[in-house]
């Protein structure tokens, strides 16, 4: 069965996704992906999810998918003119 | 007695792996107390996303022009999203999304005070960005180092998109405050309302705030309410000033010797009554919250339907 390895690099932040493996069983996937992705103390803490378990979207649906963001420049905040003389804001 | 002693122990050694800085993740094990308090903190942190986008959604269809529509139907939308995170944050300690807006709609849950004051003017939108979200964010990014994981990055999250909300906020007082007498008043009637509850909602005086201590030993909570009400007076009274408007404080002074502004008194009797349910909006705000969630009903239903039927595929 194939499995998505995700690993956390360090206390607090987001698991990563760093590859994805064979392995029979999740605890056997576990044991090998600490083995093939952690030899570098890559990681405090990793995630094994069967690949199938996973809903992706397909590259070919890009443009419906994020398309419709690029014309809402407003939502970045460089989008508005702070004056120069107005500090923290 | 065992027990006791040996729960003491447990939670000795939870605060050593706080005091360490190592974050808490929704597998590892943590006090009864702890969690109950993060429950309730980052559910009336969802709660007020979401019931803060009602002031705001006044403001859609009468916004001045076509872009500004746009703006604020996007900070709107972010809103909901932040609520989205905080629930699902929420919901990693083990607590169920539908229990937590029960408890909204029953009042028995909190949200943030500030969002029982009405909305009456389009200067007020602009207020509420620059003044609301401005306190919120400085509310927001210690935060972003507390000591669970799930809300910790939710956090992360939220604030990068709340600087958008700020900056659009000034950018209304901005040209509000270049324009014509009227609309420069519009814009001083709005800061006369909202600056004092904006300077309310970093919580009561440092002395009279009950959980405090604990929230901070646990490092849900790094910076104390009248340490981030004064950074957040200091940065504001100048941005105030560039605007041309004055700050509705009779009292207000730069202290050369302690380096900050000083303030008159807060009126806390107002908001210990907006609190206790009896500020402009709170009923309104309540009744419009329970009636949305009663006619999406059919839709909930619909996503029951559907995810039933295809679970049996």
């Amino acid at each position: 069965m194939l499995y998505e390895v995700f690993i956390r690099s360090q206390h607090g932040v987001a698991h990563k996704h760093v590859g994805s493996l064979h392995a029979p069983d999740a605890e056997i996937a576990m044991n090998n992906a600490r083995d093939i992705f952690t030899r570098r103390n890559e990681g405090i803490s990793i995630w094994v999810v069967p690949s199938e378990a996973i809903t992706a979207s397909a590259p070919g649906d890009k443009q419906p998918l994020f398309d419709p963001a690029q014309t809402k420049v407003y939502r970045h905040p460089g989008f508005f003119k702070v004056p120069p003389e107005v500090k923290n804001i | 007695m065992a027990s006791v002693t040996q729960s003491s122990l447990a939670d000795a050694a939870f605060q050593a792996r706080l005091d360490e800085g190592i974050k808490v993740e929704p597998r590892d094990p943590m006090p009864d107390a702890y969690r109950k308090t993060l429950i309730r903190q980052i559910s009336q942190h969802a709660h007020s996303e979401i019931v803060g986008q009602l002031p705001e959604g006044n403001w859609i269809n009468r916004a001045p022009t076509l872009q500004r529509k746009a703006i604020l139907l996007a900070k709107v939308q972010d809103e909901c999203g932040h609520g989205l995170y905080l629930y699902c944050a929420a919901e990693t300690l083990g607590v169920g999304r539908a229990q937590l807006i029960d408890d909204l709609l029953t009042g028995k849950a909190k949200y943030s005070s500030i969002f029982n004051y009405p909305t009456l003017t389009w200067a007020d939108i602009g207020a509420v960005g620059w003044l609301v979200d401005g306190a919120a964010i400085m509310n927001q990014i210690p935060l972003c180092r507390c000591s669970y994981g799930p809300y910790s990055r939710a956090m992360i999250r939220i604030c990068k998109e709340e600087s958008f909300h700020q900056r659009q906020g000034f950018d209304i007082l901005v040209k509000l405050s270049q324009g014509t007498a009227e609309q420069k008043a519009m814009a001083q009637d709005a800061l006369n309302r909202w600056w004092w509850p904006s300077l309310m909602m970093f919580g009561p005086p440092d002395v009279a705030s009950a959980h405090s201590a604990q929230s901070m030993a646990w490092k849900i909570k790094l910076i104390s309410n009248d340490g981030l009400r004064q950074k957040f007076i200091d940065q504001t009274v100048p941005q105030a000033d560039y605007l041309g408007l004055r700050v509705p404080d009779e009292q207000l002074k730069w202290n050369e010797e302690r380096g900050h502004y000083d303030i008159g008194p807060i009126p806390w009797e107002e908001f210990n009554q907006v609190i206790r349910g009896h500020g402009p909006c709170n009923r309104d705000r309540l009744e419009t919250r329970r009636r949305a969630h009663e006619e999406g009903a059919w839709v909930r239903a619909a996503l029951d339907a559907h995810a039933a039927k295809h679970a049996g595929e």
